[in-house]
């Protein structure tokens, strides 16, 4: 699905990551680790194509993302959805449009949608908050509804970096069942995070890897966690 | 094709246009800048269609007649006169030569030397009206003749007096056309820095838009249908204004001579509704431009 092959990738500074090699297989549940600041974000930002590496070949869907042109990529990205620990939504805009969002972007107008859209709300427990404005919405509800937002569209691969970032525990661990349920649909999930708390929890209801990246490389870690 | 892609840029979406927040100082910046822009297209488009037809009377009026001054001894003056106009009968190009009378020139002179000239008393040349008919006078032939045959006689087609009026016509419609296209520039590039301020201030939209997957088509269209409407109908007010400023100038008269023509005439009227127009097709480049350019700097 995603395939990452000695991808090495450097800031200004320096190396960030390097020899880089991955495959995420479809239905899989991956959580990446390690310290603030070794690459997670980063790497996430490679699989959808945000960032380009500087050397080795990643390709999604197949297809090596080097070689696609913005129209491509774009295309891409409604078969990824992305959680970001800050959200990012549009703030002038119901929380009903920012999840709706992908659908307006890739021009979808049907009517079922909004009857799809109306139960997504209700599954992440948002079915009561569509006409709120989103910086109206706690930490947890901004989460949910960016959950929302990655799924609408049905993506195959859902990537979320630092969900669980700006919420308690308790709501961390109706996320996590949030994804856990997308896994079981068959979407491969792939979440970076610290919270090593958050990892055991998931372990003990899915089948999860760890990979985690430490000096530069990306590493299968190993079950004791 | 680039008309249907146009079209499709600019229809009105209102899903998507809601992806661009309404408000802003920029909105009323565009607003008034195209309003402003085009109140002074109008008055520059109504000096040079005014210095058009202006030149143009000039030049026709000025054109179709000349004039035959002789000057000679008294006791000579009917003999010459009467030889000039054998002449002038028998020239092609001539479709009617007249002898002014005497009260007639009393009333050409009289601005200068006052109402009561005694014209019998002073060696007044005498002035032969010539109208010039199709095809036209050849003056340098006319002039060989003449000189051969009426010592006395000067023709003046009248092309002294046309040529510098007709010059300075002319470069008054050059000078508002150049002024209309000033305005057109100064309008793209004001409504360029304006979609730029808005694009980066909604950078982190356009950040968001492109990670759920937008093209960059949406998104150029979201900003360049906000720019054009904004602009076409900050033009209308403009045009408007302006056009009722127009109305106001004084009505054309003898006394106010070719100031008073300023303004539109017939047809003319509807000339500036093309200036709306022209203003949208002005935002509409920029924005598309200058989105294209911001997005290309973004993954």
């Amino acid at each position: 699905m995603i395939e990452l092959e000695d991808v090495s990738y450097s800031y200004g500074g320096g190396e960030l990551l390097s020899d880089v090699s991955l495959q995420l297989q479809p239905g899989s549940f991956h959580f990446l680790t390690g310290p603030s600041g070794a690459g997670k974000t980063t790497l996430l930002k490679l699989c959808y194509g945000a960032l380009l590496p500087n050397s080795g070949r990643l390709s999604a869907f197949g297809e090596d993302i080097s070689s696609l042109d913005r129209d491509q990529m774009a295309l891409l990205r409604r078969r990824i959805g992305i959680v970001h620990q800050d959200c990012r939504f549009l703030d002038h805009m119901t929380v009903a449009e920012n999840v709706a969002l992908p659908l307006t972007v890739s021009g979808s107008t049907a009517e079922t949608e909004q009857e799809n859209l109306t139960e997504l709300l209700n599954w992440v427990g948002l079915g009561s908050r569509l006409q709120a404005l989103p910086p109206e919405l706690s930490g947890g509800e901004r989460q949910r509804a960016a959950l929302a937002r990655a799924v609408i569209l049905s993506p195959d691969l859902v990537l979320a970096d630092e969900p669980t970032g700006n919420v308690d525990w308790e709501m961390s661990q109706r996320l996590l069942h949030l994804l856990i349920e997308l896994n079981r649909m068959g979407k491969t999930i792939l979440i970076a995070t610290h919270d090593l708390g958050l990892i055991r929890a998931a372990k003990s209801q899915v089948q999860a890897r760890v990979l985690r990246i430490s000096h530069r490389q990306l590493q299968l870690a190993g079950a004791d966690l | 094709m680039i008309g249907e892609g146009v079209r499709d840029l600019l229809r009105r979406d209102g899903r998507a246009d809601r992806v661009v927040p309404p408000t802003g100082f920029t909105a009323q910046l565009t607003l008034f800048v195209s309003g402003a822009m085009a109140f002074l297209a109008v008055f520059a488009l109504a000096l040079s269609l005014a210095a058009g037809r202006l030149a143009e009377r000039w030049a026709s009026e000025l054109a179709g007649a000349a004039t035959l001054r002789i000057n000679a001894p008294v006791e000579q003056l009917a003999a010459q006169t009467e030889t000039a106009l054998v002449v002038l009968r028998q020239t092609p190009g001539v479709a009617s030569a007249r002898v002014l009378t005497a009260e007639e020139q009393v009333a050409l002179l009289s601005p200068w030397f006052g109402p009561d000239l005694p014209l019998d008393t002073l060696p007044v040349p005498q002035l032969i009206e010539i109208t010039e008919g199709d095809p036209g006078l050849d003056a340098v032939g006319l002039r060989l003749r003449l000189g051969a045959e009426v010592p006395g006689a000067v023709l003046d087609d009248h092309s002294r007096w046309r040529e510098p009026l007709v010059t300075a016509a002319n470069s008054l419609r050059r000078l508002g056309w150049v002024s209309i296209l000033l305005i057109g520039g100064a309008t793209a590039a004001m409504i360029t820095l304006a979609a730029n301020a808005s694009l980066a201030a909604n950078a982190q939209i356009v950040e968001v838009l492109r990670q759920v997957g937008a093209k960059d088509r949406f998104i150029v269209g979201a900003f360049v249908r906000r720019f054009t409407f904004r602009a076409f109908f900050g033009a209308v007010v403009g045009t408007l204004l302006g056009m009722s400023g127009v109305l106001l100038l004084p009505e054309v008269s003898e006394e106010g001579g070719f100031l008073t023509g300023l303004g539109f005439q017939g047809i003319g009227w509807l000339s500036p509704a093309l200036i709306p127009l022209l203003g949208a097709c002005v935002a509409f480049v920029a924005t598309w431009s200058a989105a294209r350019r911001k997005l290309k700097e973004l993954s």
